[in-house]
């Protein structure tokens, strides 16, 4: 199991709550918070270590695109990165309903 | 030119069916509860998660693989506990099986105040979680003793539908249940077929023969030897009908855990020194019928 | 011969043998501490009708008698004082067979499960008394309703929710990987003392020599059973202690969150 963490520079619009997704093989869940300060944060734990770079790839192309203040909350099982992409995508249009 | 083609009934019924079966725990939960009435307790937020499974390296997740929520079904107070069977196979950890001890315990005290408050479980789950083994089997044991608590005032109904089916431990649930409902793909048995295979060999049973899993504990099975009350497709609109369905007929006449000489009987008319078969259990079932 | 029989028979001073039923299905009245008690106990039957049933296991029938047999000493007692119902438990597991799942062993199961909760809801101490095995359906069935659990402290005694060999094959991991975990993760671990923290017993009891019960040991064990029974006189009839026991507040944190939090939102609105 590894942690990580990333930052990213945010507006200040603060989305509403989102929970997305499984911890079940293959699939990942995402709990989207709003964050008090201008910036999104990013806690990944994931059940498959040694691929850090792969993880911040996927979230700086991801956060490129979205600006939203917030705290992502993410538990992984072994995920590829289009589904990660798919579910962080999940999670900001269910925080926009 | 141009034909119009006109679609049957029963083409139109599929196409606008909605599987139960693909839905996570979370959306069985809220198609179980009457509509808008969905308020779920110790959801993901509250972030009430296995202190065990980090401990081995394992992610764990934050309802910990089982969902309650509060409602109504028909109008009446009801709570629907759902198992998430993608996390750990829907197994039965400290947090998870707290859950549904407690969601059952309130259920009962507010009975007891007056106010008849359902239970509809959607079981999926391989038995207890090996990673918590002993708290899991002590939080198992008081979800038994809730369940029969309960019963005394409401029918607790468990619903099984699959992929995961409804095994070990909870597979004793679902027998002190006072009602149960499967689809044709769900499987319920105390011993998973690998692990029946590993105990007893494979003469006794092959784990990779699955037509002849599914006719030993498959729904349709199960319904035709009495050990499920309804067997239904796997249709979102089907199964939450077959559940207020069973609410609306009321307590059972006599609970199945309570069938000691119905069963002692059907143990009599079987031979255990010969082979059984899936028909044989059926037939013997239907002459034991009044 | 089985522990469990061994000590069904130095406690209650009969085979414990019915004339229907299964061989495996002990029971016998005895007289405990000045007043009527039952004793229970499933053995091996080498002559059992169900073949993976022959080791002491509970298969269907042991699950379907032991439910009757329960049941009747409910209504035998009626409103008359309600007798203590004392398993001694020695079972490998449940019965893993075809045949087993064929006729519902699940609800064998439950039946017998069902018996015990009545009977404690009812007002009979429901006492189990693990003198060797109690793993996966065994303890379920056996031990998982009773008001007081008591083990022998003894290398032979095991309660777990599945054996080491097999609970490695199923997480993937080797034995002694299994051991280094239950090192640190009590509710993992195989050995009583372990489970004993856990708040799941009454008493854990040192006796000596626990294969071969003489009159000091058998009356050592008695007066922990009396002492049981008394205290689950005293008492609610649910499975409160557990929780509310001294392993529970240091093991069972998450368990006592859950029950607090969920009790909170459950009235808010």
């Amino acid at each position: 199991m590894e942690k990580l963490s990333f930052e990213y520079p945010a507006s200040d619009e603060k989305p509403k709550r989102a929970h997305v997704g499984v911890v079940g093989s293959g699939d990942l869940e995402i709990l989207l918070e709003p964050s008090q300060d201008a910036k999104a944060h990013v806690t990944v734990q994931t059940s498959v270590s040694g691929f850090a770079e792969t993880w911040k790839a996927v979230l700086d192309r991801f956060f490129a695109n979205y600006q939203g203040a917030t705290i992502f909350d993410i538990r992984d099982c072994g995920a590829t990165p289009g589904t990660v992409a798919m579910r962080l995508q999940q999670a900001v249009e269910v925080s926009r309903q | 030119m141009t034909t119009t083609v006109q679609l049957s009934e029963d083409v139109l019924a599929l196409s606008t069916r909605r599987s139960y079966i693909e839905m996570n725990a979370r959306a069985r939960a809220a198609q179980l509860l009457d509509a808008g009435a969905f308020r779920e307790l110790l959801g993901p937020f509250d972030r009430v998660e296995s202190p065990w499974l980090p401990m081995q390296g394992i992610v764990p997740q934050w309802d910990d693989g089982c969902v309650v929520a509060k409602g109504t079904i028909d109008g009446v107070p009801a709570v629907a506990i759902a198992l998430e069977g993608k996390f750990q196979g829907g197994s039965i950890g400290e947090v998870c099986g707290m859950k549904m001890a407690i969601a059952l315990a309130l259920a009962r005290q507010d009975c007891e105040r007056g106010i008849p408050t359902r239970a509809v479980l959607s079981l999926e789950s391989g038995g207890v979680r090996l990673q918590e083994a002993n708290i899991g089997e002590l939080v198992i044991a008081e979800i038994y003793a809730e369940l029969i608590a309960l019963r005394k005032y409401v029918p607790v109904i468990v619903v099984i539908a699959g992929m995961t089916g409804c095994f070990g431990g909870m597979s004793l649930a679902a027998g002190l249940a006072s009602y149960v409902v499967m689809t044709r793909q769900a499987r319920l048995s105390m011993n998973g077929p690998e692990v029946i295979e590993q105990e007893a060999g494979i003469e006794e049973l092959d784990a990779r023969d699955r037509p002849l899993i599914w006719s030993i504990c498959g729904g349709a099975q199960r319904h035709a030897t009495g050990l499920a009350d309804m067997l239904v497709e796997d249709d979102v609109a089907e199964i939450a009908h077959a559940v207020r369905t069973l609410f609306k007929r009321g307590q059972p006449a006599r609970l199945r855990s309570d069938a000691h000489d119905l069963y002692i009987e059907r143990l009599g008319r079987l031979d255990p020194a010969q082979e059984w078969t899936a028909d044989q259990i059926r037939a013997v079932c239907k002459e034991q019928m009044p | 011969m089985s522990r469990g029989r061994i000590w069904f028979e130095a406690l209650s001073g009969s085979s414990g043998r019915q004339s229907d039923g299964p061989g495996s299905l002990l029971l016998a009245e005895a007289t405990l501490g000045g007043e009527r008690v039952s004793y229970v106990a499933l053995a091996p039957d080498a002559q059992a009708r169900f073949p993976r049933a022959r080791g002491g296991e509970v298969g269907v029938e042991e699950g379907w008698y032991g439910a009757r047999t329960i049941r009747r000493i409910i209504d035998a007692d009626g409103d008359s004082t309600k007798r203590p119902i004392v398993t001694i438990v020695d079972a490998k597991s449940q019965a893993y067979g075809q045949r087993e799942e064929l006729v519902g062993i699940h609800l064998a199961a439950a039946a017998l499960i069902s018996a015990y909760a009545e009977a404690r809801v009812a007002g009979h101490p429901v006492i189990a008394l693990i003198v060797g095995r109690a793993v996966s359906a065994s303890f379920l069935v056996l031990c998982g309703q009773a008001n007081r659990v008591l083990a022998f402290d003894d290398e032979q005694v095991l309660v777990h929710a599945m054996y080491k060999d097999a609970a490695a094959r199923i997480t993937r991991r080797t034995v002694e990987e299994l051991d280094t975990l239950g090192a640190t993760i009590v509710p993992m671990a195989y050995d009583i003392q372990s489970f004993d923290k856990l708040g799941g017993l009454y008493r854990l009891l040192q006796v000596a020599s626990p294969d071969e019960p003489n009159v000091g040991t058998v009356e050592q064990v008695k007066l922990a059973v009396i002492d049981a029974i008394a205290d689950a006189r005293r008492g609610p009839r649910d499975l409160s202690s557990r929780l509310e026991s001294e392993g529970a507040k240091q093991y069972r944190k998450a368990s006592l969150i859950v029950r607090t939090k969920m009790a909170e939102q459950w009235t808010a609105q």
